[in-house]
């Protein structure tokens, strides 16, 4: 129990901070606690989910990512124009097409940052104006709405009446957000790799000379955020029924900051899937509960923002000082 | 020689890059379009200048210790907002001059106070910087269209407006006041002993705090410094467009970034200065008028925009290695 607490802090203060939240919302509205609108949060934070989770991989490997969304939405494009001439396709080569976009324009991120030895954060940046100002420049702005039918069609998996007559649904972005999730477990934590992408993000130079291929590495964690930003972008397109050039501009710093909310270390080596999806529900949720609260959705961002101030705080305040008791023998304090 | 020297030591090395870069666009856009070279394409520069690089000046500080602040476009919103408040309360269209000095004070106190905050939460609890400020810009974002309604605020004195497009002896009003903010920030990171802490911030915060800085105190500062030159930018932006709207120049974020690291500020902090980031400034203006000429968009010149970061990042890995591979032959 003890050890718990030292190895998921921030999952438990993260958890905590829900559980507040949720308890404080059920009973100030009755529609929070409810099957609808858990099924409802699922189904719209699965994007960020599926982004998030890719990210965490690029920030356990001591890297960062600014271009993912811009990316996701060069590859919803160029996916919709693909799929239109191969004559429609279906969610199998749909997602087949974006993943592997996705990896390519992942596989440029990392390419310049292993070649040239540019510092993530500039790559990316660099990535980010020059992926958004030809997305512009060559769509002129101009939003797809001729999708394919398979595309665009509600998919439900499972539904359920509840008392009232609404209908608690769980839709397919669901599952692929589930899948994501579960591969980017398995891979970060059950496989030589993932021990390898911590051991490379903790201490670059020493993991090179311990025989870690560091391009690898690059590759794998860049490759592996392209390969979910493409698969994102497509739920949103699926999702929003739509395909804007500029729908998921600034939906990087979002996501950014759920996931490093979830623990997840800038400079690398620390971060969980569990955490990282703690992260994007805690945002979810508040702004769920304001919506059933009635609060004007002008106040939403606001209360977010404070919200992930004060839980930055309550989070980075180590835990061990306030619970004294809890500190194992010998650790200075 | 020992002039030269004392030139390459007031703007250093990092100015290679961006020099090299200012000279090929001169070049380029000098030979294709030959209306390029005029007064006017100096003109639109000039007066488009001062909002991205003050705010890239509110940005250079907090890069210089090894953080980020992604709020500076907010800041600049809600500062702006201010002004506008005080304007609309007490007279309108009418306001005196005082009033609008009152307003600007206070303007830039709102921006120093968001700063304030943000560098209390990075100093006490060592969150990381682009969280923090990450969160802040939420916040501020959310807290400006909260009190707009996502609306323009518009309807200011007339005196207002020179200070965004009026001129004393052929200089944009706008422009003196960024020159004079630039040597502001020269002074400070040069002559001051905040300025020296910054550096020693940056390169490392540890060794820093252990030689008796007192770091905390240096980062709310530096923090607090950011958040008022985004005030600045925030009144200029307002003169500007003669209204306000939360939301305005929020492109520009990522290109501040851009800036800094195109002027050869460290990503990681400790070293940049602000000659070769003006310089780099000055570069990217220059490039989208002049892709501006020859027909092309703000979207193509932004692209165009990283395109000359990686160039500049890639010819720096260049000259590192070939002067890697001479030493390895001597």
């Amino acid at each position: 129990m003890r050890k718990l607490f030292h190895t998921h802090a921030t999952e438990i203060a993260l958890l905590a901070i829900i559980v507040l939240i949720g308890t404080v919302l059920s009973f100030a509205t009755d529609r929070f606690f409810s099957l609808g609108n858990a099924f409802d949060l699922l189904n719209t934070s699965s994007v960020n989910i599926i982004f998030a989770v890719g990210l965490l991989v690029v920030l356990i490997s001591g890297g960062i990512d600014i271009s993912f969304a811009v990316a996701a939405s060069v590859v919803q494009y160029l996916a919709a124009l693909l799929l239109e001439k191969i004559g429609g396709g279906g969610w199998v080569s749909g997602l087949i097409v974006a993943g592997g976009l996705g990896i390519c324009l992942g596989a440029i991120n990392a390419f310049l940052i292993h070649r040239f030895r540019i510092i993530s954060i500039v790559a990316t940046i660099a990535t980010f104006n020059i992926y958004f100002g030809l997305l512009m420049f060559f769509t002129r702005g101009v939003s797809i709405y001729d999708l394919p039918d398979w595309l665009t069609e509600r998919v439900v998996l499972f539904e359920r009446e509840a008392a009232d007559g609404s209908w608690a649904e769980i839709t397919l972005p669901v599952l692929i957000m589930a899948v994501c999730v579960a591969t980017t477990w398995a891979l970060i934590t059950r496989t030589t790799i993932g021990r390898q992408l911590y051991a490379f993000g903790d201490n670059p130079e020493g993991a090179r000379r311990f025989g870690i291929n560091v391009g690898a590495m690059h590759f794998i964690a860049f490759g592996w955020l392209g390969l979910m930003a493409g698969i994102g972008g497509l739920v949103q397109a699926h999702y929003a029924q739509e395909v804007v050039p500029n729908a998921l501009y600034g939906r990087e710093l979002d996501v950014l900051a759920a996931v490093v909310l979830g623990g997840a270390r800038l400079g690398g080596g620390k971060g969980t899937v569990l955490g990282c999806v703690l992260g994007v529900l805690l945002v979810s949720i508040t702004q769920n509960g304001l919506n059933l609260m009635n609060v004007s959705p002008f106040a939403f961002k606001m209360v977010i923002g404070a919200t992930i101030l004060a839980a930055i705080t309550v989070s980075s305040v180590r835990l061990e000082k306030l619970l004294p008791f809890m500190r194992s023998p010998g650790e200075r304090a | 020689m020992t002039l030269m020297k004392r030139i390459g030591n007031l703007i250093g090395t990092e100015i290679i890059g961006p020099g090299l870069a200012f000279v090929a666009v001169i070049l380029f856009f000098g030979l294709a379009a030959p209306r390029f070279l005029s007064s006017a394409t100096f003109g639109s520069v000039a007066f488009q200048l001062p909002e991205l690089g003050l705010l890239t000046l509110a940005m250079l500080l907090p890069i210089l210790t090894g953080g980020l602040n992604l709020a500076i476009t907010f800041t600049a919103n809600i500062a702006g907002l201010t002004v506008a408040w005080v304007l609309k309360s007490h007279g309108g269209v009418d306001a005196s001059p005082l009033v609008f000095a009152v307003g600007c004070f206070l303007a830039i106190a709102v921006g120093g106070l968001s700063g304030t905050v943000m560098g209390l939460v990075i100093a006490y609890t060592r969150a990381h910087p682009i969280l923090v400020s990450l969160s802040m810009m939420i916040f501020l974002r959310g807290l400006g269209e909260f009190l707009t309604r996502g609306g323009d605020i518009s309807g200011f004195p007339s005196f207002i407006q020179p200070i965004g497009h009026g001129s004393v002896f052929g200089m944009p009003i706008p422009l003196l006041i960024f020159i004079a903010c630039v040597l502001v920030w020269h002074v400070l990171l040069t002559r001051l002993k905040l300025g020296f802490n910054i550096y020693m911030i940056g390169s490392n915060i540890e060794a820093a705090r252990y030689s008796g800085v007192n770091t905390r105190k240096a980062l709310i500062l530096v923090y607090t410094l950011s958040g008022a030159m985004c005030a600045v930018a925030g009144i200029i932006m307002m003169a500007r467009f003669n209204s306000v709207r939360v939301g305005h120049g929020e492109s520009y974020l990522l290109i501040t970034v851009l800036a800094c690291f195109l002027g050869g500020v460290n990503p990681f902090g400790g070293f940049g200065r602000v000659v070769p980031v003006f310089v780099a400034l000055v570069v990217l203006q220059l490039l989208s008028s002049g892709l501006n000429l020859m027909g092309a968009n703000q979207h193509l010149a932004t692209a165009v925009w990283g395109i000359l970061l990686l160039g500049v990042m890639i010819m720096r890995w260049l000259i590192a290695w070939l002067t890697l591979s001479n030493t390895h032959k001597g």
